[in-house]
């Protein structure tokens, strides 16, 4: 089986090749292809540049692998910003023995998601590193977008009475790499969330929602984001348990490992502050897509508990909704 | 026949209508104590879904929970984890262990940070995992930590019957299983005694039955309900404890019986008995040394104990909490978490000073996670 070797990290004439027959192939484009120090690439107005790096175990799971989740990721960063997918640079970093086919697999899901996106990588780089320096591959991608807003959400316009919307049901990505982890059988087709947020952003724009703050819950899950605000507001978020969206697959691995959904990590789903007033007809909107079918309002910002995320349950009761803690671990029993 | 689904074991158990009628009951009830009915919910399981339901705010100030020493995180002595991170950081040794007992500092921090500094330490869903491990690294030694109460033991009975079968030659087991019953009396023996009535977790009693409680209602003659988890569960418990006590009739009952029966599961507990034995005494964090409250492998089986296997790399010595802890009162029943000095004031779940503030089962951990605020705690 043809696998990655050191020399075709050395720079030479095998690196060349493995830059020409496999990266220039799948991520062909006329400023990739000019094969410069750095790509010239065309900015206008306001630009949101951001950057990411994406290790994951296993590399390929149900619905994604390590390559679409290195694209999704960044752009979707863009697009917390309202900012249009344009240009994208990729790192790899890759152990020695890696699988080719493997390795050729990520590229192609990367170029598909790339094409999806209507977008280009234009720069790149390549190492390859000696067995065990590093867990099989690492990517890290940058990526540049124009801004389509002279008022791009923000932290710091999270306002008393605003509404709380999430895109999506919560927990998928967290819960189908736990299970891939842990060699659980779900006896599901659960597959990840991973999917693209800007057409999502760009249709709320188009239908003149004002968004206040937009952020996609990743590692950390909802819980996680909801905390940043509070925190950095200085506002209370109240959250209705009842309308947190949580598919059954979801809810039975969490009951099984003692997780939350609202701690999991999710790849395809945002987190909306915006005026209550304009709450419904964003889910009208969010509604039209297939990955925010399940886009539910969650609850409100108010100035009671400030600072902190309070969760009503559906008996009346009240609880923090606390930052989840470190490393997710199964409770023993 | 249907199978059963996840849904299936929680679905309706969360109820709004059926818990606000419980809460109703209980409400009527309690307006017949003449001073407050302190309840032991002796698992860590129990205390998490207490405060993670915020079921308090449904019950009247009569009822008070004790939270008990029934997380097998927080009962782990800092010499233990001591043993587990030396086992751990020896050459072409493989530590492998279960969820979050990484996080448990022991006396120079955990098995996470040992894991950051080099050592070599696996985190499983399932003990049969170590089987893999052991196959995959014939030439490491690979030794299962194996924790927790009587829920947990079959399971590690049931990887050494597998070790044994393979005829694998590279897996030892540094046991730390505990019983419930043993660490109870204890509780109940000491005076002054603050615990009026007892939820008894039910999955303990899945394996075990409920047969394991009646020497309790004997000695110390206090009600004894054998609980679920769900708000439901807990709450039909509560009701069922505090007829007992106003009735002054004591029994054991078993609210759980859509799984839990007098015997249990006599395959499980016949395959504990091939392979453990109670230990003298085992080392409780908070409480001490409780005599028969751990097992041990038989001497039959001794080739297999890790304790034994690598005695020269472990120490006995006794390690203390730190000072300003009270988790021992916390489990007692004669202090609330944040009646501890430390909690959310040095002591929080990243950084923890005492065992209970470890696990999401630990009373403190579970009152800061939950509770609506911190530190001035109103559950």
């Amino acid at each position: 089986m043809k696998s990655i070797q050191l020399s075709q990290g050395g720079g030479g004439l095998e690196s060349q090749t493995l830059i020409q027959n496999l990266f220039y192939r799948h991520f062909n484009n006329p400023i990739l292809a000019q094969a410069e120090d750095a790509a010239l690439i065309e900015c206008q107005g306001q630009t949101a540049f951001t950057t990411d790096s994406y290790t994951v175990n296993p590399l390929f799971f149900q619905g994604g692998d390590i390559g679409k989740l290195a694209v999704i990721g960044t752009l979707n960063d863009l697009a917390m910003r309202t900012a249009r997918p344009g240009y994208l640079s990729a790192g790899f970093i890759i152990e020695e023995g890696l699988a080719y086919a493997d390795l050729e697999r990520i590229v192609a899901s990367m170029a598909q998601a790339i094409a999806e996106a209507d977008c280009q990588l234009v720069c790149g780089d390549t190492k390859v590193v000696p067995k065990g320096a590093v867990d099989k591959l690492f990517i890290n991608t940058s990526g540049i977008g124009a801004v389509q807003t002279n008022h791009p959400p923000a932290l710091n316009r999270i306002q008393p009475g605003d509404a709380l919307i999430v895109s999506g049901d919560l927990g998928r990505h967290g819960a189908v790499i736990m299970a891939a982890r842990g060699g659980l059988d779900l006896n599901s087709d659960l597959q990840t969330d991973c999917a693209l947020l800007w057409p999502l952003v760009e249709a709320l724009l188009n239908a003149g929602i004002e968004l206040h703050a937009l952020r996609d819950a990743t590692r950390g899950g909802l819980a996680t984001v909801l905390n940043e605000w509070a925190q950095a507001s200085g506002l209370g978020l109240a959250i209705e348990e009842s309308q947190l969206p949580i598919c059954e697959p979801v809810q039975g691995l969490c009951e099984l490992l003692g997780f939350e959904a609202y701690d999991l990590a999710n790849e395809g789903r945002m987190v909306i502050a915006l005026p209550a007033d304009q709450a419904e007809a964003a889910l009208r909107v969010l509604r039209q897509f297939d990955i925010s079918q399940n886009a539910a309002h969650i609850g409100e910002v108010n100035q009671h508990q400030p600072g902190q995320v309070i969760i009503q349950t559906a008996w009346g009761t009240q609880r923090r909704l606390h930052w989840p803690n470190g490393e997710l671990l199964p409770r023993i029993c | 026949m249907m199978a059963i689904q996840l849904k299936d074991l929680f679905d309706g158990f969360r109820d709004p209508a059926t818990l606000s009628a419980l809460a109703e009951k209980i409400q009527q009830r309690a307006e017949g104590l003449s001073q407050p009915l302190r309840i032991m919910e002796v698992c860590g399981g129990h205390t998490h879904s207490i405060m993670r339901y915020a079921l308090p705010q449904l019950l009247p100030k009569q009822i008070e929970f004790i939270h008990g020493p029934g997380c097998p995180v927080c009962i782990m002595p800092k010499e233990r984890i001591d043993q587990a991170i030396a086992l751990a950081f020896a050459p072409n040794h493989i530590l492998v262990t279960l969820g979050d007992m990484l996080r448990v500092p022991g006396s120079k921090g955990s098995l996470a940070q040992a894991r950051a500094q080099g050592a070599a330490v696996h985190a499983v869903y399932s003990p049969l995992e170590t089987l893999k491990i052991a196959q995959q690294n014939p030439d490491k030694q690979v030794i299962f930590f194996a924790i927790g109460f009587e829920t947990t033991t079959p399971m590690t009975a049931a990887l050494l019957a597998q070790v044994i079968a393979l005829r694998l030659t590279n897996v030892f087991f540094h046991i730390n299983h505990v019983l419930v019953p043993p660490a109870v009396s204890a509780l109940l023996a000491e005076q002054p005694c603050h615990i009026d009535a007892l939820i008894a977790p039910s999955h303990v009693s899945v394996i075990s039955g409920a047969k394991i409680y009646q020497s309790l209602l004997e000695t110390y003659n206090i009600p004894i309900v054998v609980s679920g988890f769900e708000p439901v569960d807990l709450l039909q418990s509560i009701l069922q404890l505090l007829d007992q006590y106003l009735s002054n009739q004591p029994a054991l009952e078993v609210q759980y019986s859509r799984a839990v029966n007098w015997q249990g599961n006599l395959k499980a507990q016949a395959l504990i008995e091939q392979f453990f034995q109670p230990r003298a005494h085992f080392r409780w964090r908070g409480l001490g040394d409780i005599p028969r409250s751990g097992l041990q492998l038989k001497p039959d089986w001794q080739a297999f104990d890790a304790e034994i296997a690598f005695a020269d790399l472990l120490s006995h010595t006794p390690i203390d909490d730190h000072k300003r802890c009270i988790c021992g009162d916390i489990l007692r029943g004669r202090a609330k978490p944040h009646e501890c000095k430390v909690f959310a004031r040095g002591c929080d779940p990243q950084h923890p000073l005492g065992s209970c503030m470890v696990s999401s089962e630990g009373a403190c951990h579970a009152y800061y996670r939950y509770a609506k605020q911190t530190p001035e705690v109103r559950v």
